[in-house]
């Protein structure tokens, strides 16, 4: 189907469903293609192709509300499809919260493209996507006499989404992205460790080809030994690939269900420091090939860029429509975009070599926060410093304590900031951190 | 992108995309009901035992030496339950075919949405790719494969209505706000499953399996002094809607009201190593992720498994026996046959002490050369089957529950978890603790909540030094996750001490 006949498509289902009772609908369609390489010591281990589709209906009937999806596109059983759903929803309780967004806060067209697909991702060729991969596993193959096993993965995607509302939106979206990693194994006496290496591209001529084998063995190859440290307060630098782990209770305590559903530690928290003056979190949409790059959201609202956390005080929580309506709050966006961090002066290696005695996180293991509360603890991997230096990995190691508490510990923010990333984070550092070791 | 070799546990199995809460077939699949014959599977799927054959020997044109084709029709529906009311539900129809092809233990795979002959050659051709000769396979006869049943059900989902399913969502969300009036928020919901499936293979197997699937999460906040705190509950089984009744929505009103209230006395404990004791049931969520994934025979083929060396090798005491099964009648992990057509069974992993068995898929199995375990399990069409486990869960010990808490002078009792990770390699595995105890001089004191903790997999299997007699299967809705793939899977314990863990909390 070319753009035209799924407007059509989405059109003749959203009418259907019209005619036959319902207040207000919303159709998306969706498509994605990806292919995926596995290499394995040298010899490929997997290929996989996919092709996806799916059509998605969101029905307002009585003051009702209900979504559907199906992978079945064809226009009779489409009809039945929705038939159903709209008896099936006539069941349900009330919710006076439920209705299309306003349409003033639409997106209503006429910016300039965000730039976010390769139109030639399409026409390269198997061969050079296996022969990429296969450049990446042998910069590690054999490099060392502790290695057990080298695998490398090409993987690209491309999908594209069209979105009617029957009061008033009509918009597409598409983009593209391609993903080169390589895993290592190596045999470290005890344990096996094993580490990762990947880069991301929206454009396959920009991919980032180099060094990613060789960085993933590096880092297999630097957790051989590890120890566990004594328990106690340290200060900490977790870099930058990582922190997104920790980052995430704080995205979650924004969202409007969050709060509405009390599962949030930042109620009442607007305006107020919730975090060091270190802390700058911007939601920036419009980034030229940003990787969360989008002039509306999910819900067809006009995207807007707008800061979350300002030195530290919390400006802004992402409300989608029916929680904004819950909460009497304006709907912003239920969703990140490109979230952006305000940087400091130095890099992973400047921040480490200002500590006397800490720990440099570089992974994290299972945990969870509790969202009503905040308390969190999360199993690391990472290295012990002292004066300064990398002195040995360890393992088997918990930090623990309180999301407020933790980003008022915020001491530094690098300037080593991931690019290819939607939220591009820079390496932390923090201080005065609870550890569970020896 | 994840491409970290973690695998984790989730509990509370609301990860499906949407389900359906329509009561009807799809017209296209003939209104007709799908009776248990290979007949009204192919009907249903819209296909003949000479396109099957048709799509093999185009699977197998590149000189591969195995192809099977597994046929899905899955349709899900939550219906959900927030301010008192099932104000919203939710319902995904998938459907497809995947395509496998192995060229040793190399695979080619496509899918198609789409199961028309031509769609179906196409996504053949493209899978058949991994090999790279020409061949023409022997045409092989059909054999028509008869499962055991072991999730046989009374009333299937798709004939229930949402209007049926209402009242039981109802009836706990008033329980549970007449349980304790601290409470604020109770949220519930009810995701049902019913998925079709055929199954055929380049050896000629035809195989076909209804798989039901039922899964109740709630989720209870209660404010106390400006003080919030939130629990849940979750239970899941291969079952249809005789899982509702008032007894199962009344029991697990009262046990959600319990676990929140009891979280307003709960602090963090010292931080450090320290003894485990593991309350019966859920804590087999240990077995899973310190062991059960190591044992995956995907990553020992690799060597990459820290357990990879240690086959007919002594690794715990000889009180400890380790099982996974797909057997058990109605559990969320049981299947028929896994989604290679292989026999699930009960698999012993460790036996008195001794690594036993790995889990297999047909891949790792030619690899030992061994038979398959029944643990090659794919998220649904669109994915490669990989070992997956069933039910893991640990055979009762001699000890008694009481002599294990009375043995601990300084440590901590656990019975309540949300996930759990493990970094296979390293052997690294956690486990978060949603509720506890602190024990101290053998008596349960104050309780414990919301710490993480961490060990490592062979050290914590042989530091296993007191197994109980009390043997539970926990029926939480967990979803293992594993290569991008999830898959419902549960597990079981007796009471058990484990020497020595690292749990976090604070230090002073």
């Amino acid at each position: 189907m070319n753009k035209n006949e799924k407007y059509a498509l989405a059109d003749m289902v959203m009418n259907h469903a019209l005619k036959n009772g319902a207040e207000q609908v919303s159709v998306s369609i969706n498509n994605s293609r990806s292919s995926n390489i596995e290499i394995r010591d040298q010899k490929i281990d997997k290929l996989t192709e996919s092709i996806r589709n799916s059509l998605t209906i969101r029905l307002f009937v009585d003051k009702k509300y209900s979504a559907h999806s199906t992978n079945r596109m064809k226009e009779k059983e489409l009809f039945r499809f929705v038939d159903e759903a709209l008896a099936a929803t006539r069941f349900l309780a009330e919710d006076e919260f439920r209705s299309l967004p306003d349409p003033e806060l639409y997106y209503k067209g006429g910016s300039a493209d965000l730039n976010v697909m390769d139109p030639k991702l399409d026409s390269v060729e198997a061969k050079t996507k296996i022969d990429l991969a296969t450049q990446v596993m042998n910069e590690a193959f054999q490099k060392d006499d502790r290695i057990i096993s080298v695998s490398s993965y090409y993987s690209d995607n491309i999908s594209d989404r069209v979105f009617v509302t029957s009061n008033g939106f009509k918009g597409d979206s598409n983009g593209s992205n391609i993903s080169l990693s390589a895993e290592v194994s190596v045999n470290g006496g005890t344990g096996r460790p094993s580490a990762y290496w990947y880069e991301n591209a929206i454009f396959f001529d920009k991919l980032n080809s180099t060094d990613v084998g060789k960085k993933a063995l590096e880092r297999a190859l630097q957790k051989i030994g590890p120890k566990k440290i004594k328990s106690g307060k340290y200060p900490v630098v977790i870099e930058n690939r990582t922190i997104t782990s920790i980052l995430s209770p704080l995205y979650s305590a924004l969202l409007g269900s969050s709060i509405y559903n009390k599962q949030s530690f930042l109620i009442g928290k607007e305006n107020k420091p919730v975090a060091s003056q270190k802390l700058t979190i911007i939601d920036d949409p419009f980034i030229p090939s940003g990787f969360g790059s989008q002039l509306f959201d999910n819900e067809g609202l006009a995207a807007i860029k707008r800061p979350i956390i300002e030195e530290g005080i919390l400006r802004n929580f992402y409300i989608d429509n029916y929680y904004g309506r819950k909460l009497k709050m304006k709907p912003t966006s239920g969703d990140t975009s490109n979230t952006i961090f305000k940087t400091g002066e130095k890099d992973l290696a400047g921040m480490i070599q200002e500590i006397k005695k800490g720990i440099l996180i570089t992974g994290f293991n299972g945990g969870n926060c509790n969202g009503s509360t905040g308390d969190f603890s999360y199993g690391i991997e990472g290295y012990f410093i002292e004066n300064g230096k990398i002195i040995h990995p360890v393992n088997e190691m918990n930090i623990s304590g309180n999301m407020n508490q933790f980003w008022l510990n915020l001491v530094e923010t690098g300037n080593d900031v991931l690019e290819n990333e939607s939220i591009k984070t820079p390496s932390m550092m923090f201080d005065n951190i609870d550890f569970s070791g020896i | 992108m994840n491409l970290k070799r973690r695998e984790f546990i989730k509990v509370g199995g609301i990860t499906v995309a949407g389900s359906i809460i329509l009561p009807t077939m799809l017209n296209s699949c003939k209104g007709s009901p799908v009776s248990d014959s290979a007949g009204s599977y192919l009907d249903h799927f819209e296909v003949t035992p000479e396109q099957l054959q048709k799509v093999i020997s185009t699977a197998l044109e590149k000189g591969a030496d195995y192809a099977d084709l597994f046929f899905e029709h899955t349709l899900n529906n939550t219906s959900a339950l927030e301010d008192g009311k099932v104000n919203s539900a939710y319902s995904n129809i998938s459907f497809g075919v995947g395509i496998r092809v192995l060229n040793g233990d190399q695979t080619g795979y496509a899918y198609s949405e789409n199961v028309t002959l031509e769609a179906m050659l196409k996504a053949a051709k493209t899978a058949a790719n991994i090999a790279n000769s020409s061949s023409v396979a022997k045409p092989v006869n059909i054999a028509e494969y008869t499962a055991p049943s072991y999730y046989p059900i009374v009333n299937s989902w798709e004939s229930t209505s949402v209007k049926n399913k209402i009242p039981f969502l109802q009836r706990m969300n008033d329980k549970v706000f007449a349980g304790d009036k601290r409470v604020t928020k109770v949220n519930a919901f009810l995701v049902d499953s019913t998925s079709y499936v055929l199954f055929y293979n380049s050896e000629g197997k035809l195989a076909w399996d209804f798989r039901p699937m039922a899964t109740l999460f709630a989720t209870c906040v209660m404010e106390e002094n400006g003080r919030i705190e939130n629990a849940y509950v979750t239970r899941s089984f291969r079952t249809g809607f005789e899982f509702l009744s008032n007894e199962l929505m009344d029991e697990l009103s009262d046990d959600v009201v319990k676990k929140t209230s009891l979280l307003f006395s709960a602090t963090k404990p010292k931080a450090g190593e320290m003894e485990v004791v593991m309350g019966a049931g859920e804590s087999g969520i240990l077995l899973h992720e310190a062991m059960g994934h190591a044992f995956e025979a995907d990553f020992n083929r690799k060597k990459t498994s820290i357990f990879s060396d240690k086959m007919g090798k002594k690794i715990a005491e000889s009180f400890v026996t380790i099982v996974d099964d797909g057997t058990i009648p109605g559990n969320r992990g049981t299947l028929n046959f896994d989604d290679e057509g292989n026999p699930t069974e009960k698999t012993i992993l460790v036996k008195d002490g001794t690594l036993n068995s790995y889990l297999h898929d047909r891949i790792s199995a030619n690899y030992y050369k061994v038979r398959p375990t029944g643990n090659g399990r794919r998220q649904d069409f669109r994915n490669i089957p990989i070992p997956r486990m069933r039910c893991t869960y640990m055979e009762n010990g001699p000890h008694k529950k009481e002599e294990i808490i009375a043995s601990v002078k300084n440590g901590i009792y656990v019975n309540s978890f949300s996930n759990g990770e493990v970094n296979i390699g390293a052997g690294d595995f956690t486990f978060f603790v949603k509720f506890g105890y602190l024990i101290e001089n053998g008596k349960l004191t104050q309780p414990i909540k919301d710490i993480n903790i961490i060990g490592n997999g062979p050290q914590a299997l042989a530091d296993i030094v007191m197994v109980a007699d009390d043997k539970e299967l926990s029926n939480v809705g967990s979803t293992c996750g594993k290569d991008g793939q999830g898959a419902p899977v549960t597990f079981g314990m007796p009471t058990v001490k484990v020497k020595k863990l690292t749990v976090g909390g604070m230090n002073a």
